[in-house]
């Protein structure tokens, strides 16, 4: 399994065909206190950056991007009940959804884990 | 509230404290403001629990005064009698050191601003007013004062001071070490200080619900010395403004520019209680005919709580439908902290204003239930 990043501090974790996507640490620590999620249901298409769900904080909703393209396959539907899992576990039990990859090629664009490190410095 | 673009931003006194403080600092009606220290919700929280220091000096404290007559014992009834000419609450009947929430109006009885107005206390004070505007319409407020009443009274505003809000229920016991005067003040009430040469203005009030006081402070060393202190006592931690907003929600406070602006009259806002009735009787403020015969007919719309039914927040800009057709808008909505669910504010058709009325908020094109209910979500603590 391989895990990419976007700049928009998504993270796509991949296994053959089939990405795990949810908004990495950084992110979680700057939005604060999450409080709602809108994952989306199976079978649904994205195309790269679509807007793809949505993460409330108590002060704001922010968008989060399909990190490629892909069809849904799972929405994470424990976090309708339990949005804080967002902050407790970014990067594991907080993913969002599953997506079908339709171009895995797609992924060459995206950061390994230590380029990501190295930009959430730059930031 | 837009940002104007080309204008540099302030900073308050404050500003390099709230970055030693960890303040994540935006731009806010022109200044660079802490928008959260270690995060809303647990800023939140702690101000309902203990107390917490806000930076409020952004906005607009202000003291107005006769220009003739100052002191006298007609003084009051005529400094009152020329700002009523701008609002329509009672300012006449104030007694000395006591405040009141009006609304500045344009002449169809749109609502300018909401401000603070206080009868100065203290000997030879007769003939002074203490009025805080907000912050982001400050400039546009203080030059209808001076165009309208500039011939007989003076304008003096106050915001190079620093201007802090201590809240919460501890917050009485962590002021008294500093400003003991303030021991008897009730809600709305307010002690004028005068010690070491410093003048120093401490009001029992604030806009989150809870009991506590807003500091008018030197903008100098002895000023800089309270906040830090009040900072250091351990039941007080500093704010940000994104508590402040969940907390004036929760007790259904009005935001300026949000909740309500010149399109909108104190009816439409359900903020009639602020023209007392000898007003309503004189009819002599500005945009009277509307607003009285919104009063006596009831407005088109009206200012509503909403309670989300599902854990969707709805934010401003929200539509509301009703059987798919739109009647009415979100202006203030999120999450509560304390009531630890979703909440909003927004204005319907008044035959749909009745607690209990089932609504659908269009929350990214999809209809989410929701209830129009009372205000506040959280009952307030003050010290009456």
């Amino acid at each position: 399994m391989s895990t990419y990043f976007t700049e928009d501090h998504e993270w796509i974790a991949v296994e053959g065909d089939v990405g795990t996507v949810g908004i990495t640490k950084y992110a979680a620590e700057q939005l604060g206190d999450v409080v709602f999620v809108e994952v989306p249901e199976a079978g649904a298409s994205f195309g790269k950056g679509d807007d793809m769900a949505v993460v409330e904080s108590v002060k704001a909703a922010s968008d989060v991007y399909a990190p490629i393209a892909g069809e849904v396959t799972e929405g994470n539907g424990d976090l309708a009940d339990a949005p804080e899992t967002v902050n407790e576990d970014p990067e594991g039990k907080g993913w969002f959804c599953k997506l079908k990859l339709s171009d895995k090629g797609e992924l060459d664009g995206l950061m390994d884990a230590d380029a990501y490190k190295t930009y959430c410095e730059g930031l | 509230m837009a940002e104007p673009a080309n204008e540099p931003l302030r900073r308050t006194p404050l500003y390099d404290l709230h970055v030693a403080h960890g303040g994540k600092m935006v731009p806010f009606a022109g200044y660079e403001m802490p928008v959260q220290f270690e995060g809303v919700k647990a800023e939140h929280l702690w101000t309902r629990e203990h107390a917490g220091l806000f930076d409020v000096s952004h906005m607009g404290p202000s003291f107005l005064f006769l220009k003739d007559g100052l002191g006298e014992a007609d003084g009051h009834a005529k400094i009152s009698a020329l700002i009523e000419q701008l609002v329509p609450s009672n300012i006449a009947g104030l007694k000395p050191g006591q405040g009141r929430l009006s609304v500045l109006l344009n002449d169809d009885g749109g609502i300018l601003d909401d401000l603070i107005i206080t009868r100065m206390p203290g000997e030879g004070l007769d003939g002074m007013l203490y009025i805080v505007v907000n912050g982001a319409v400050k400039a546009q407020d203080w030059a209808l004062m001076e165009d309208k009443l500039g011939g007989e009274a003076m304008l003096q505003r106050a915001d190079d001071r620093m201007l802090v809000a201590l809240q919460g229920p501890k917050a009485e016991a962590a002021l008294l070490a500093h400003f003991p005067e303030a021991a008897d003040l009730k809600f709305m009430r307010c002690a004028y200080i005068q010690r070491d040469g410093e003048r120093y203005m401490v009001s029992r009030s604030g806009y989150t619900g809870e009991d506590g006081f807003e500091l008018l402070l030197p903008n100098n060393e002895k000023g800089m010395a309270i906040v830090e202190a009040l900072l250091a006592d351990e039941r007080v931690k500093p704010i940000g403004l994104g508590a402040r907003d969940s907390l004036r929600l929760e007790a259904g406070l009005c935001l300026y520019g949000h909740d309500m602006d010149p399109t909108r009259d104190p009816i439409e806002a359900d903020l009639g209680w602020v023209i007392q009735k000898s007003r309503r009787e004189r009819a002599d403020f500005p945009g009277a005919e509307r607003i009285l015969k919104a009063f006596a007919e009831g407005p088109a719309e009206k200012r509503v709580g909403i309670q989300p039914l599902e854990r969707a927040p709805a934010r401003e800009g929200t539509e509301i439908h009703v059987d798919g057709a739109p009647v009415g808008m979100v202006t203030s909505g999120g999450f509560g902290p304390s009531v630890e669910r979703p909440i909003a504010m927004g204005y319907v058709r008044t035959d749909l204003a009745v607690p209990g009325t089932k609504i659908d908020l269009m929350v990214r094109g999809k209809a989410r239930p929701a209830e129009v209910c009372d205000l506040p979500f959280v009952q307030p603590n003050y010290k009456r």
